[in-house]
């Protein structure tokens, strides 16, 4: 029994630490991934629903193909992904280690044979003078050398980079990081929504599980305001916030401005500007009327669809207001409103008047003009919400990973060894990498050597 | 002068640099092939000074941002970068004929910009409005130009493999002019070896500014895992390579189909699928 048991633990072992196993992975992981950029994620919308049968909407569930890159077979992919790579660096790196620390000192006959690059050198000082010599030599021009004496011959050994060996295994290594930083990130981490109407303040946020997290401070929203591009694509979206510290503001975070791509961070939760709309809807609207010469004669404030007689008897009806015009007049942004003047006596005329172009708006009416001052209906901004304490142990994982691959590619390591005899020195070459670049390196040493007195 | 003339221009230019080293392909003639290389070089410098005479023109229509904001200009800097990647793999590795595999991908993506887009300059939305959208575009697609030099590399690699069966190789035509299969899967890997860290740089920087952003590094966004999945196959493609011994054919095939899943990462799910990268909607 023993035997099998041992004989099942060491398949086990060897299934794990396989890189057969690894091209599987990376292959099964590409193709399923495939799966939840044509199947919609998470919140299904009702038009897909109903195109596609119950049984096959069943059957995607059940799999977890709505929401597959959290489903238990695809988290089970990536444990495995996980696990194949520690077994692999196990098993691999104590070679590695070894083969840096106790390297080749001393080159066997039938080892020699295998060298691509090789230089002789004759000389006719004693073999002391010319272990000597030469070690100073590999010392200057390329590394400072081991000398193992064997069989009356001198072994010179020098490497460079040695380390860059482990580059595949830093690359590893931080893949394994940026999961760890992945895990610290759900597990203790938060995602949510807050909206903040104008004015108002809020001291908690809606998770996207639905728990209300609350914040340990209040947020305020100062203001929300949208421009646009002459061409009509947006500009900016802007919110002006305010963090309070029981109920009053903090010091250097009042009235901060926060649009995409700048967000605002504070106690660990970060703030992103993300959607807005409008808060209140059935409010009162504010008019400036004034007379030709630009003096100021009146004021109204009424609703929509209510009508008022002004001092000079012109009746002035509220037809209807729009926050923003540019979807009815793509020439024009900013809040409007349409009204109906009956000036006394005279026939009613309709236009429509502007918050933000005074200049449009003294184009209308004949004795008087009118300004729409805007309404005390109020924004409201949308802001993502994230804490995330995992995010550094990601980026930290990112950073190891670009060094990895720097060292996993563009490093080599290089070793020279010289093997001294009474008379004679042959020298061998060879790297890990970048072979045709070494062989320069070793041609340039070859012509140094090859001009030694000794 | 205007940048959308030097991009005609540089259509042009390549276009005749293909023909010249297809004319090169068949007459074996050094001064051909020369031609083709420096008509290649002129489309290059045409197109450099086009992108940099867009980026002013930006400046002067008020918005000023980088050439980098929608399709037409992705493609024009695709262009742009396989170009690139293909001077230095010729400068480096001394290989013209290469040029004959690789120049038409530039030239596909000019004449479907310049004939099939539209190409005005058009504000930033705010969601790229960042400096992030240099450095994440920059890097994925010295990336992607690198992941389509070892693609043309590779089918010259099937080529010649495929005649050296049929015992066609020996006799002095055409594959005469091919480096040698080694050659090709040694360049293949070194293509794919520039890749390969230009597009984990990509991808890091993209969620960098995705963080930095809308608050989460990683989405799962059809953008985001279709970068993922090339990333896996040219992963398959190292592993395959150094450990397990795939070389020649199924190492260019691989990175054929690493080239094919790049496409469709960076076109594909533009046109087929939605998400995060799909600009100009009222998404912020």
């Amino acid at each position: 029994m023993a035997t099998t048991d041992r004989s099942f633990v060491q398949s086990l072992w060897d299934f794990f630490c396989s890189l057969k196993l690894t091209i599987s992975l990376l292959i099964s992981l590409a193709l399923t991934s495939i799966i939840g950029t044509v199947l919609p994620q998470g919140k299904l919308p009702p038009e897909y629903v109903a195109s596609i049968s119950a049984t096959k909407l069943q059957i995607y569930s059940k799999l977890g193909l709505f929401d597959m890159y959290h489903s238990v077979w695809f988290i089970a992919l990536l444990y495995v992904f996980s696990l194949n790579l520690v077994c692999c660096s196990i098993k691999r790196l104590p070679h590695v280690f070894k083969f840096i620390s106790e390297p080749t000192l001393v080159l066997g006959e039938s080892m020699r044979k295998g060298f691509s690059l090789k230089q002789e050198l004759s000389f006719s000082a004693s073999l002391d003078k010319g272990r000597e010599a030469l070690a100073e030599f590999l010392g200057k021009e390329f590394a400072a050398p081991v000398v193992t004496e064997q069989d009356g011959e001198y072994h010179l050994f020098a490497q460079k980079s040695a380390w860059c060996r482990l580059g595949v295994y830093v690359v590893h290594l931080s893949i394994l990081v940026i999961f760890v930083g992945a895990i610290i990130g759900s597990l203790f981490g938060y995602k949510g929504f807050a909206a903040i109407v104008e004015g108002s303040s809020v001291t908690s946020i809606q998770a996207h599980n639905g728990a209300e997290i609350p914040l340990g401070f209040g947020l305020r929203c100062e203001k929300f305001s949208v421009s646009f591009y002459d061409s009509g694509a947006p500009k900016e979206f802007k919110s002006i916030l305010t963090v309070l510290e029981n109920g009053q503001p903090v010091k250097g975070l009042t009235n901060v401005r926060v649009v995409v791509n700048e967000p605002l961070t504070y106690k660990g939760f970060t703030f992103y500007q993300s959607s807005y709309g409008q808060a209140t809807e059935s409010s009162d609207h504010t008019f400036t009327v004034k007379n030709r010469s630009g003096a100021v004669v009146d004021h109204v404030t009424l609703r929509e669809g209510q009508g008022t007689t002004l001092k000079d008897g012109t009746a002035f009806k509220l037809l209807e207001t729009t926050a923003d015009v540019r979807q009815f007049m793509p020439n024009f942004s900013g809040p409007a409103a349409r009204v109906e003047i009956t000036p006394k006596g005279k026939q009613a005329q309709t236009f429509i008047v502007f918050k933000d172009f005074p200049d449009a708006n003294a184009q209308r009416g004949d004795e008087l003009q009118f300004v729409y001052e805007g309404s005390n209906a109020k924004m409201y901004t949308g802001l993502q919400v994230a804490k995330d304490p995992g995010v550094w142990v990601v980026w930290l994982g990112c950073a190891l990973m670009v060094v990895g691959l720097y060292i996993a590619f563009f490093m080599s390591h290089k070793r020279v060894w010289i093997v001294v005899s009474k008379g004679y020195a042959r020298m061998y070459g060879n790297a890990s990498k970048n072979q045709a670049a070494f062989q320069m390196q070793f041609e340039e040493l070859s012509d140094k050597l090859k001009n030694l007195k000794i | 002068m205007t940048s959308s003339m030097l991009f005609n221009a540089t259509t042009i230019a390549y276009m005749v640099s293909m023909v010249v080293f297809f004319a090169f392909l068949a007459t074996k003639n050094k001064t051909i092939g020369l031609t083709g290389s420096l008509l290649a070089y002129v489309g290059f410098a045409a197109q450099t000074v086009a992108i940099a005479l867009r980026w002013k023109e930006s400046y002067a229509l008020g918005y000023g941002h980088a050439p980098l904001s929608n399709l037409y200009e992705s493609v024009v800097f695709f262009s742009w970068t396989i170009i690139l990647i293909y001077m230095f793999i010729e400068l480096k590795y001394k290989y013209r004929i290469v040029g004959a595999f690789v120049v038409p991908f530039a030239f596909l993506g000019m004449s479907w910009a310049q004939l099939g887009m539209q190409s005005g300059i058009e504000p930033l939305v705010p969601a790229l409005q960042s400096n992030w959208l240099l450095y994440h575009v920059i890097t994925c697609f010295l990336g992607y130009a690198a992941f389509a030099v070892a693609c043309g590399i590779s089918i010259m690699y099937l080529i010649k493999a495929k005649s050296e069966e049929s015992g066609g190789g020996s006799a002095g035509g055409l594959m005469s002019m091919f480096p040698p299969i080694r050659v090709l899967d040694d360049l293949n890997y070194r293509a794919i070896m520039i890749g390969f860290p230009l597009l984990t740089l990509g991808i890091i920087t993209g969620a960098a500014w995705a963080n930095y952003a809308w608050g989460t590094y990683w989405s799962w966004d059809p953008k985001e895992t279709w970068s993922l999945i090339v990333w896996f196959v040219y992963a398959a493609f190292l592993h395959a390579r150094f450990t397990r011994g795939w070389v020649g054919k199924r190492a260019a095939w691989l990175s054929i189909i690493g080239f094919a899943a790049t496409i469709f990462c960076y076109l594909g799910v533009n046109l087929f699928l939605s998400g995060l990268h799909s600009y100009g909607s009222s998404k912020m």
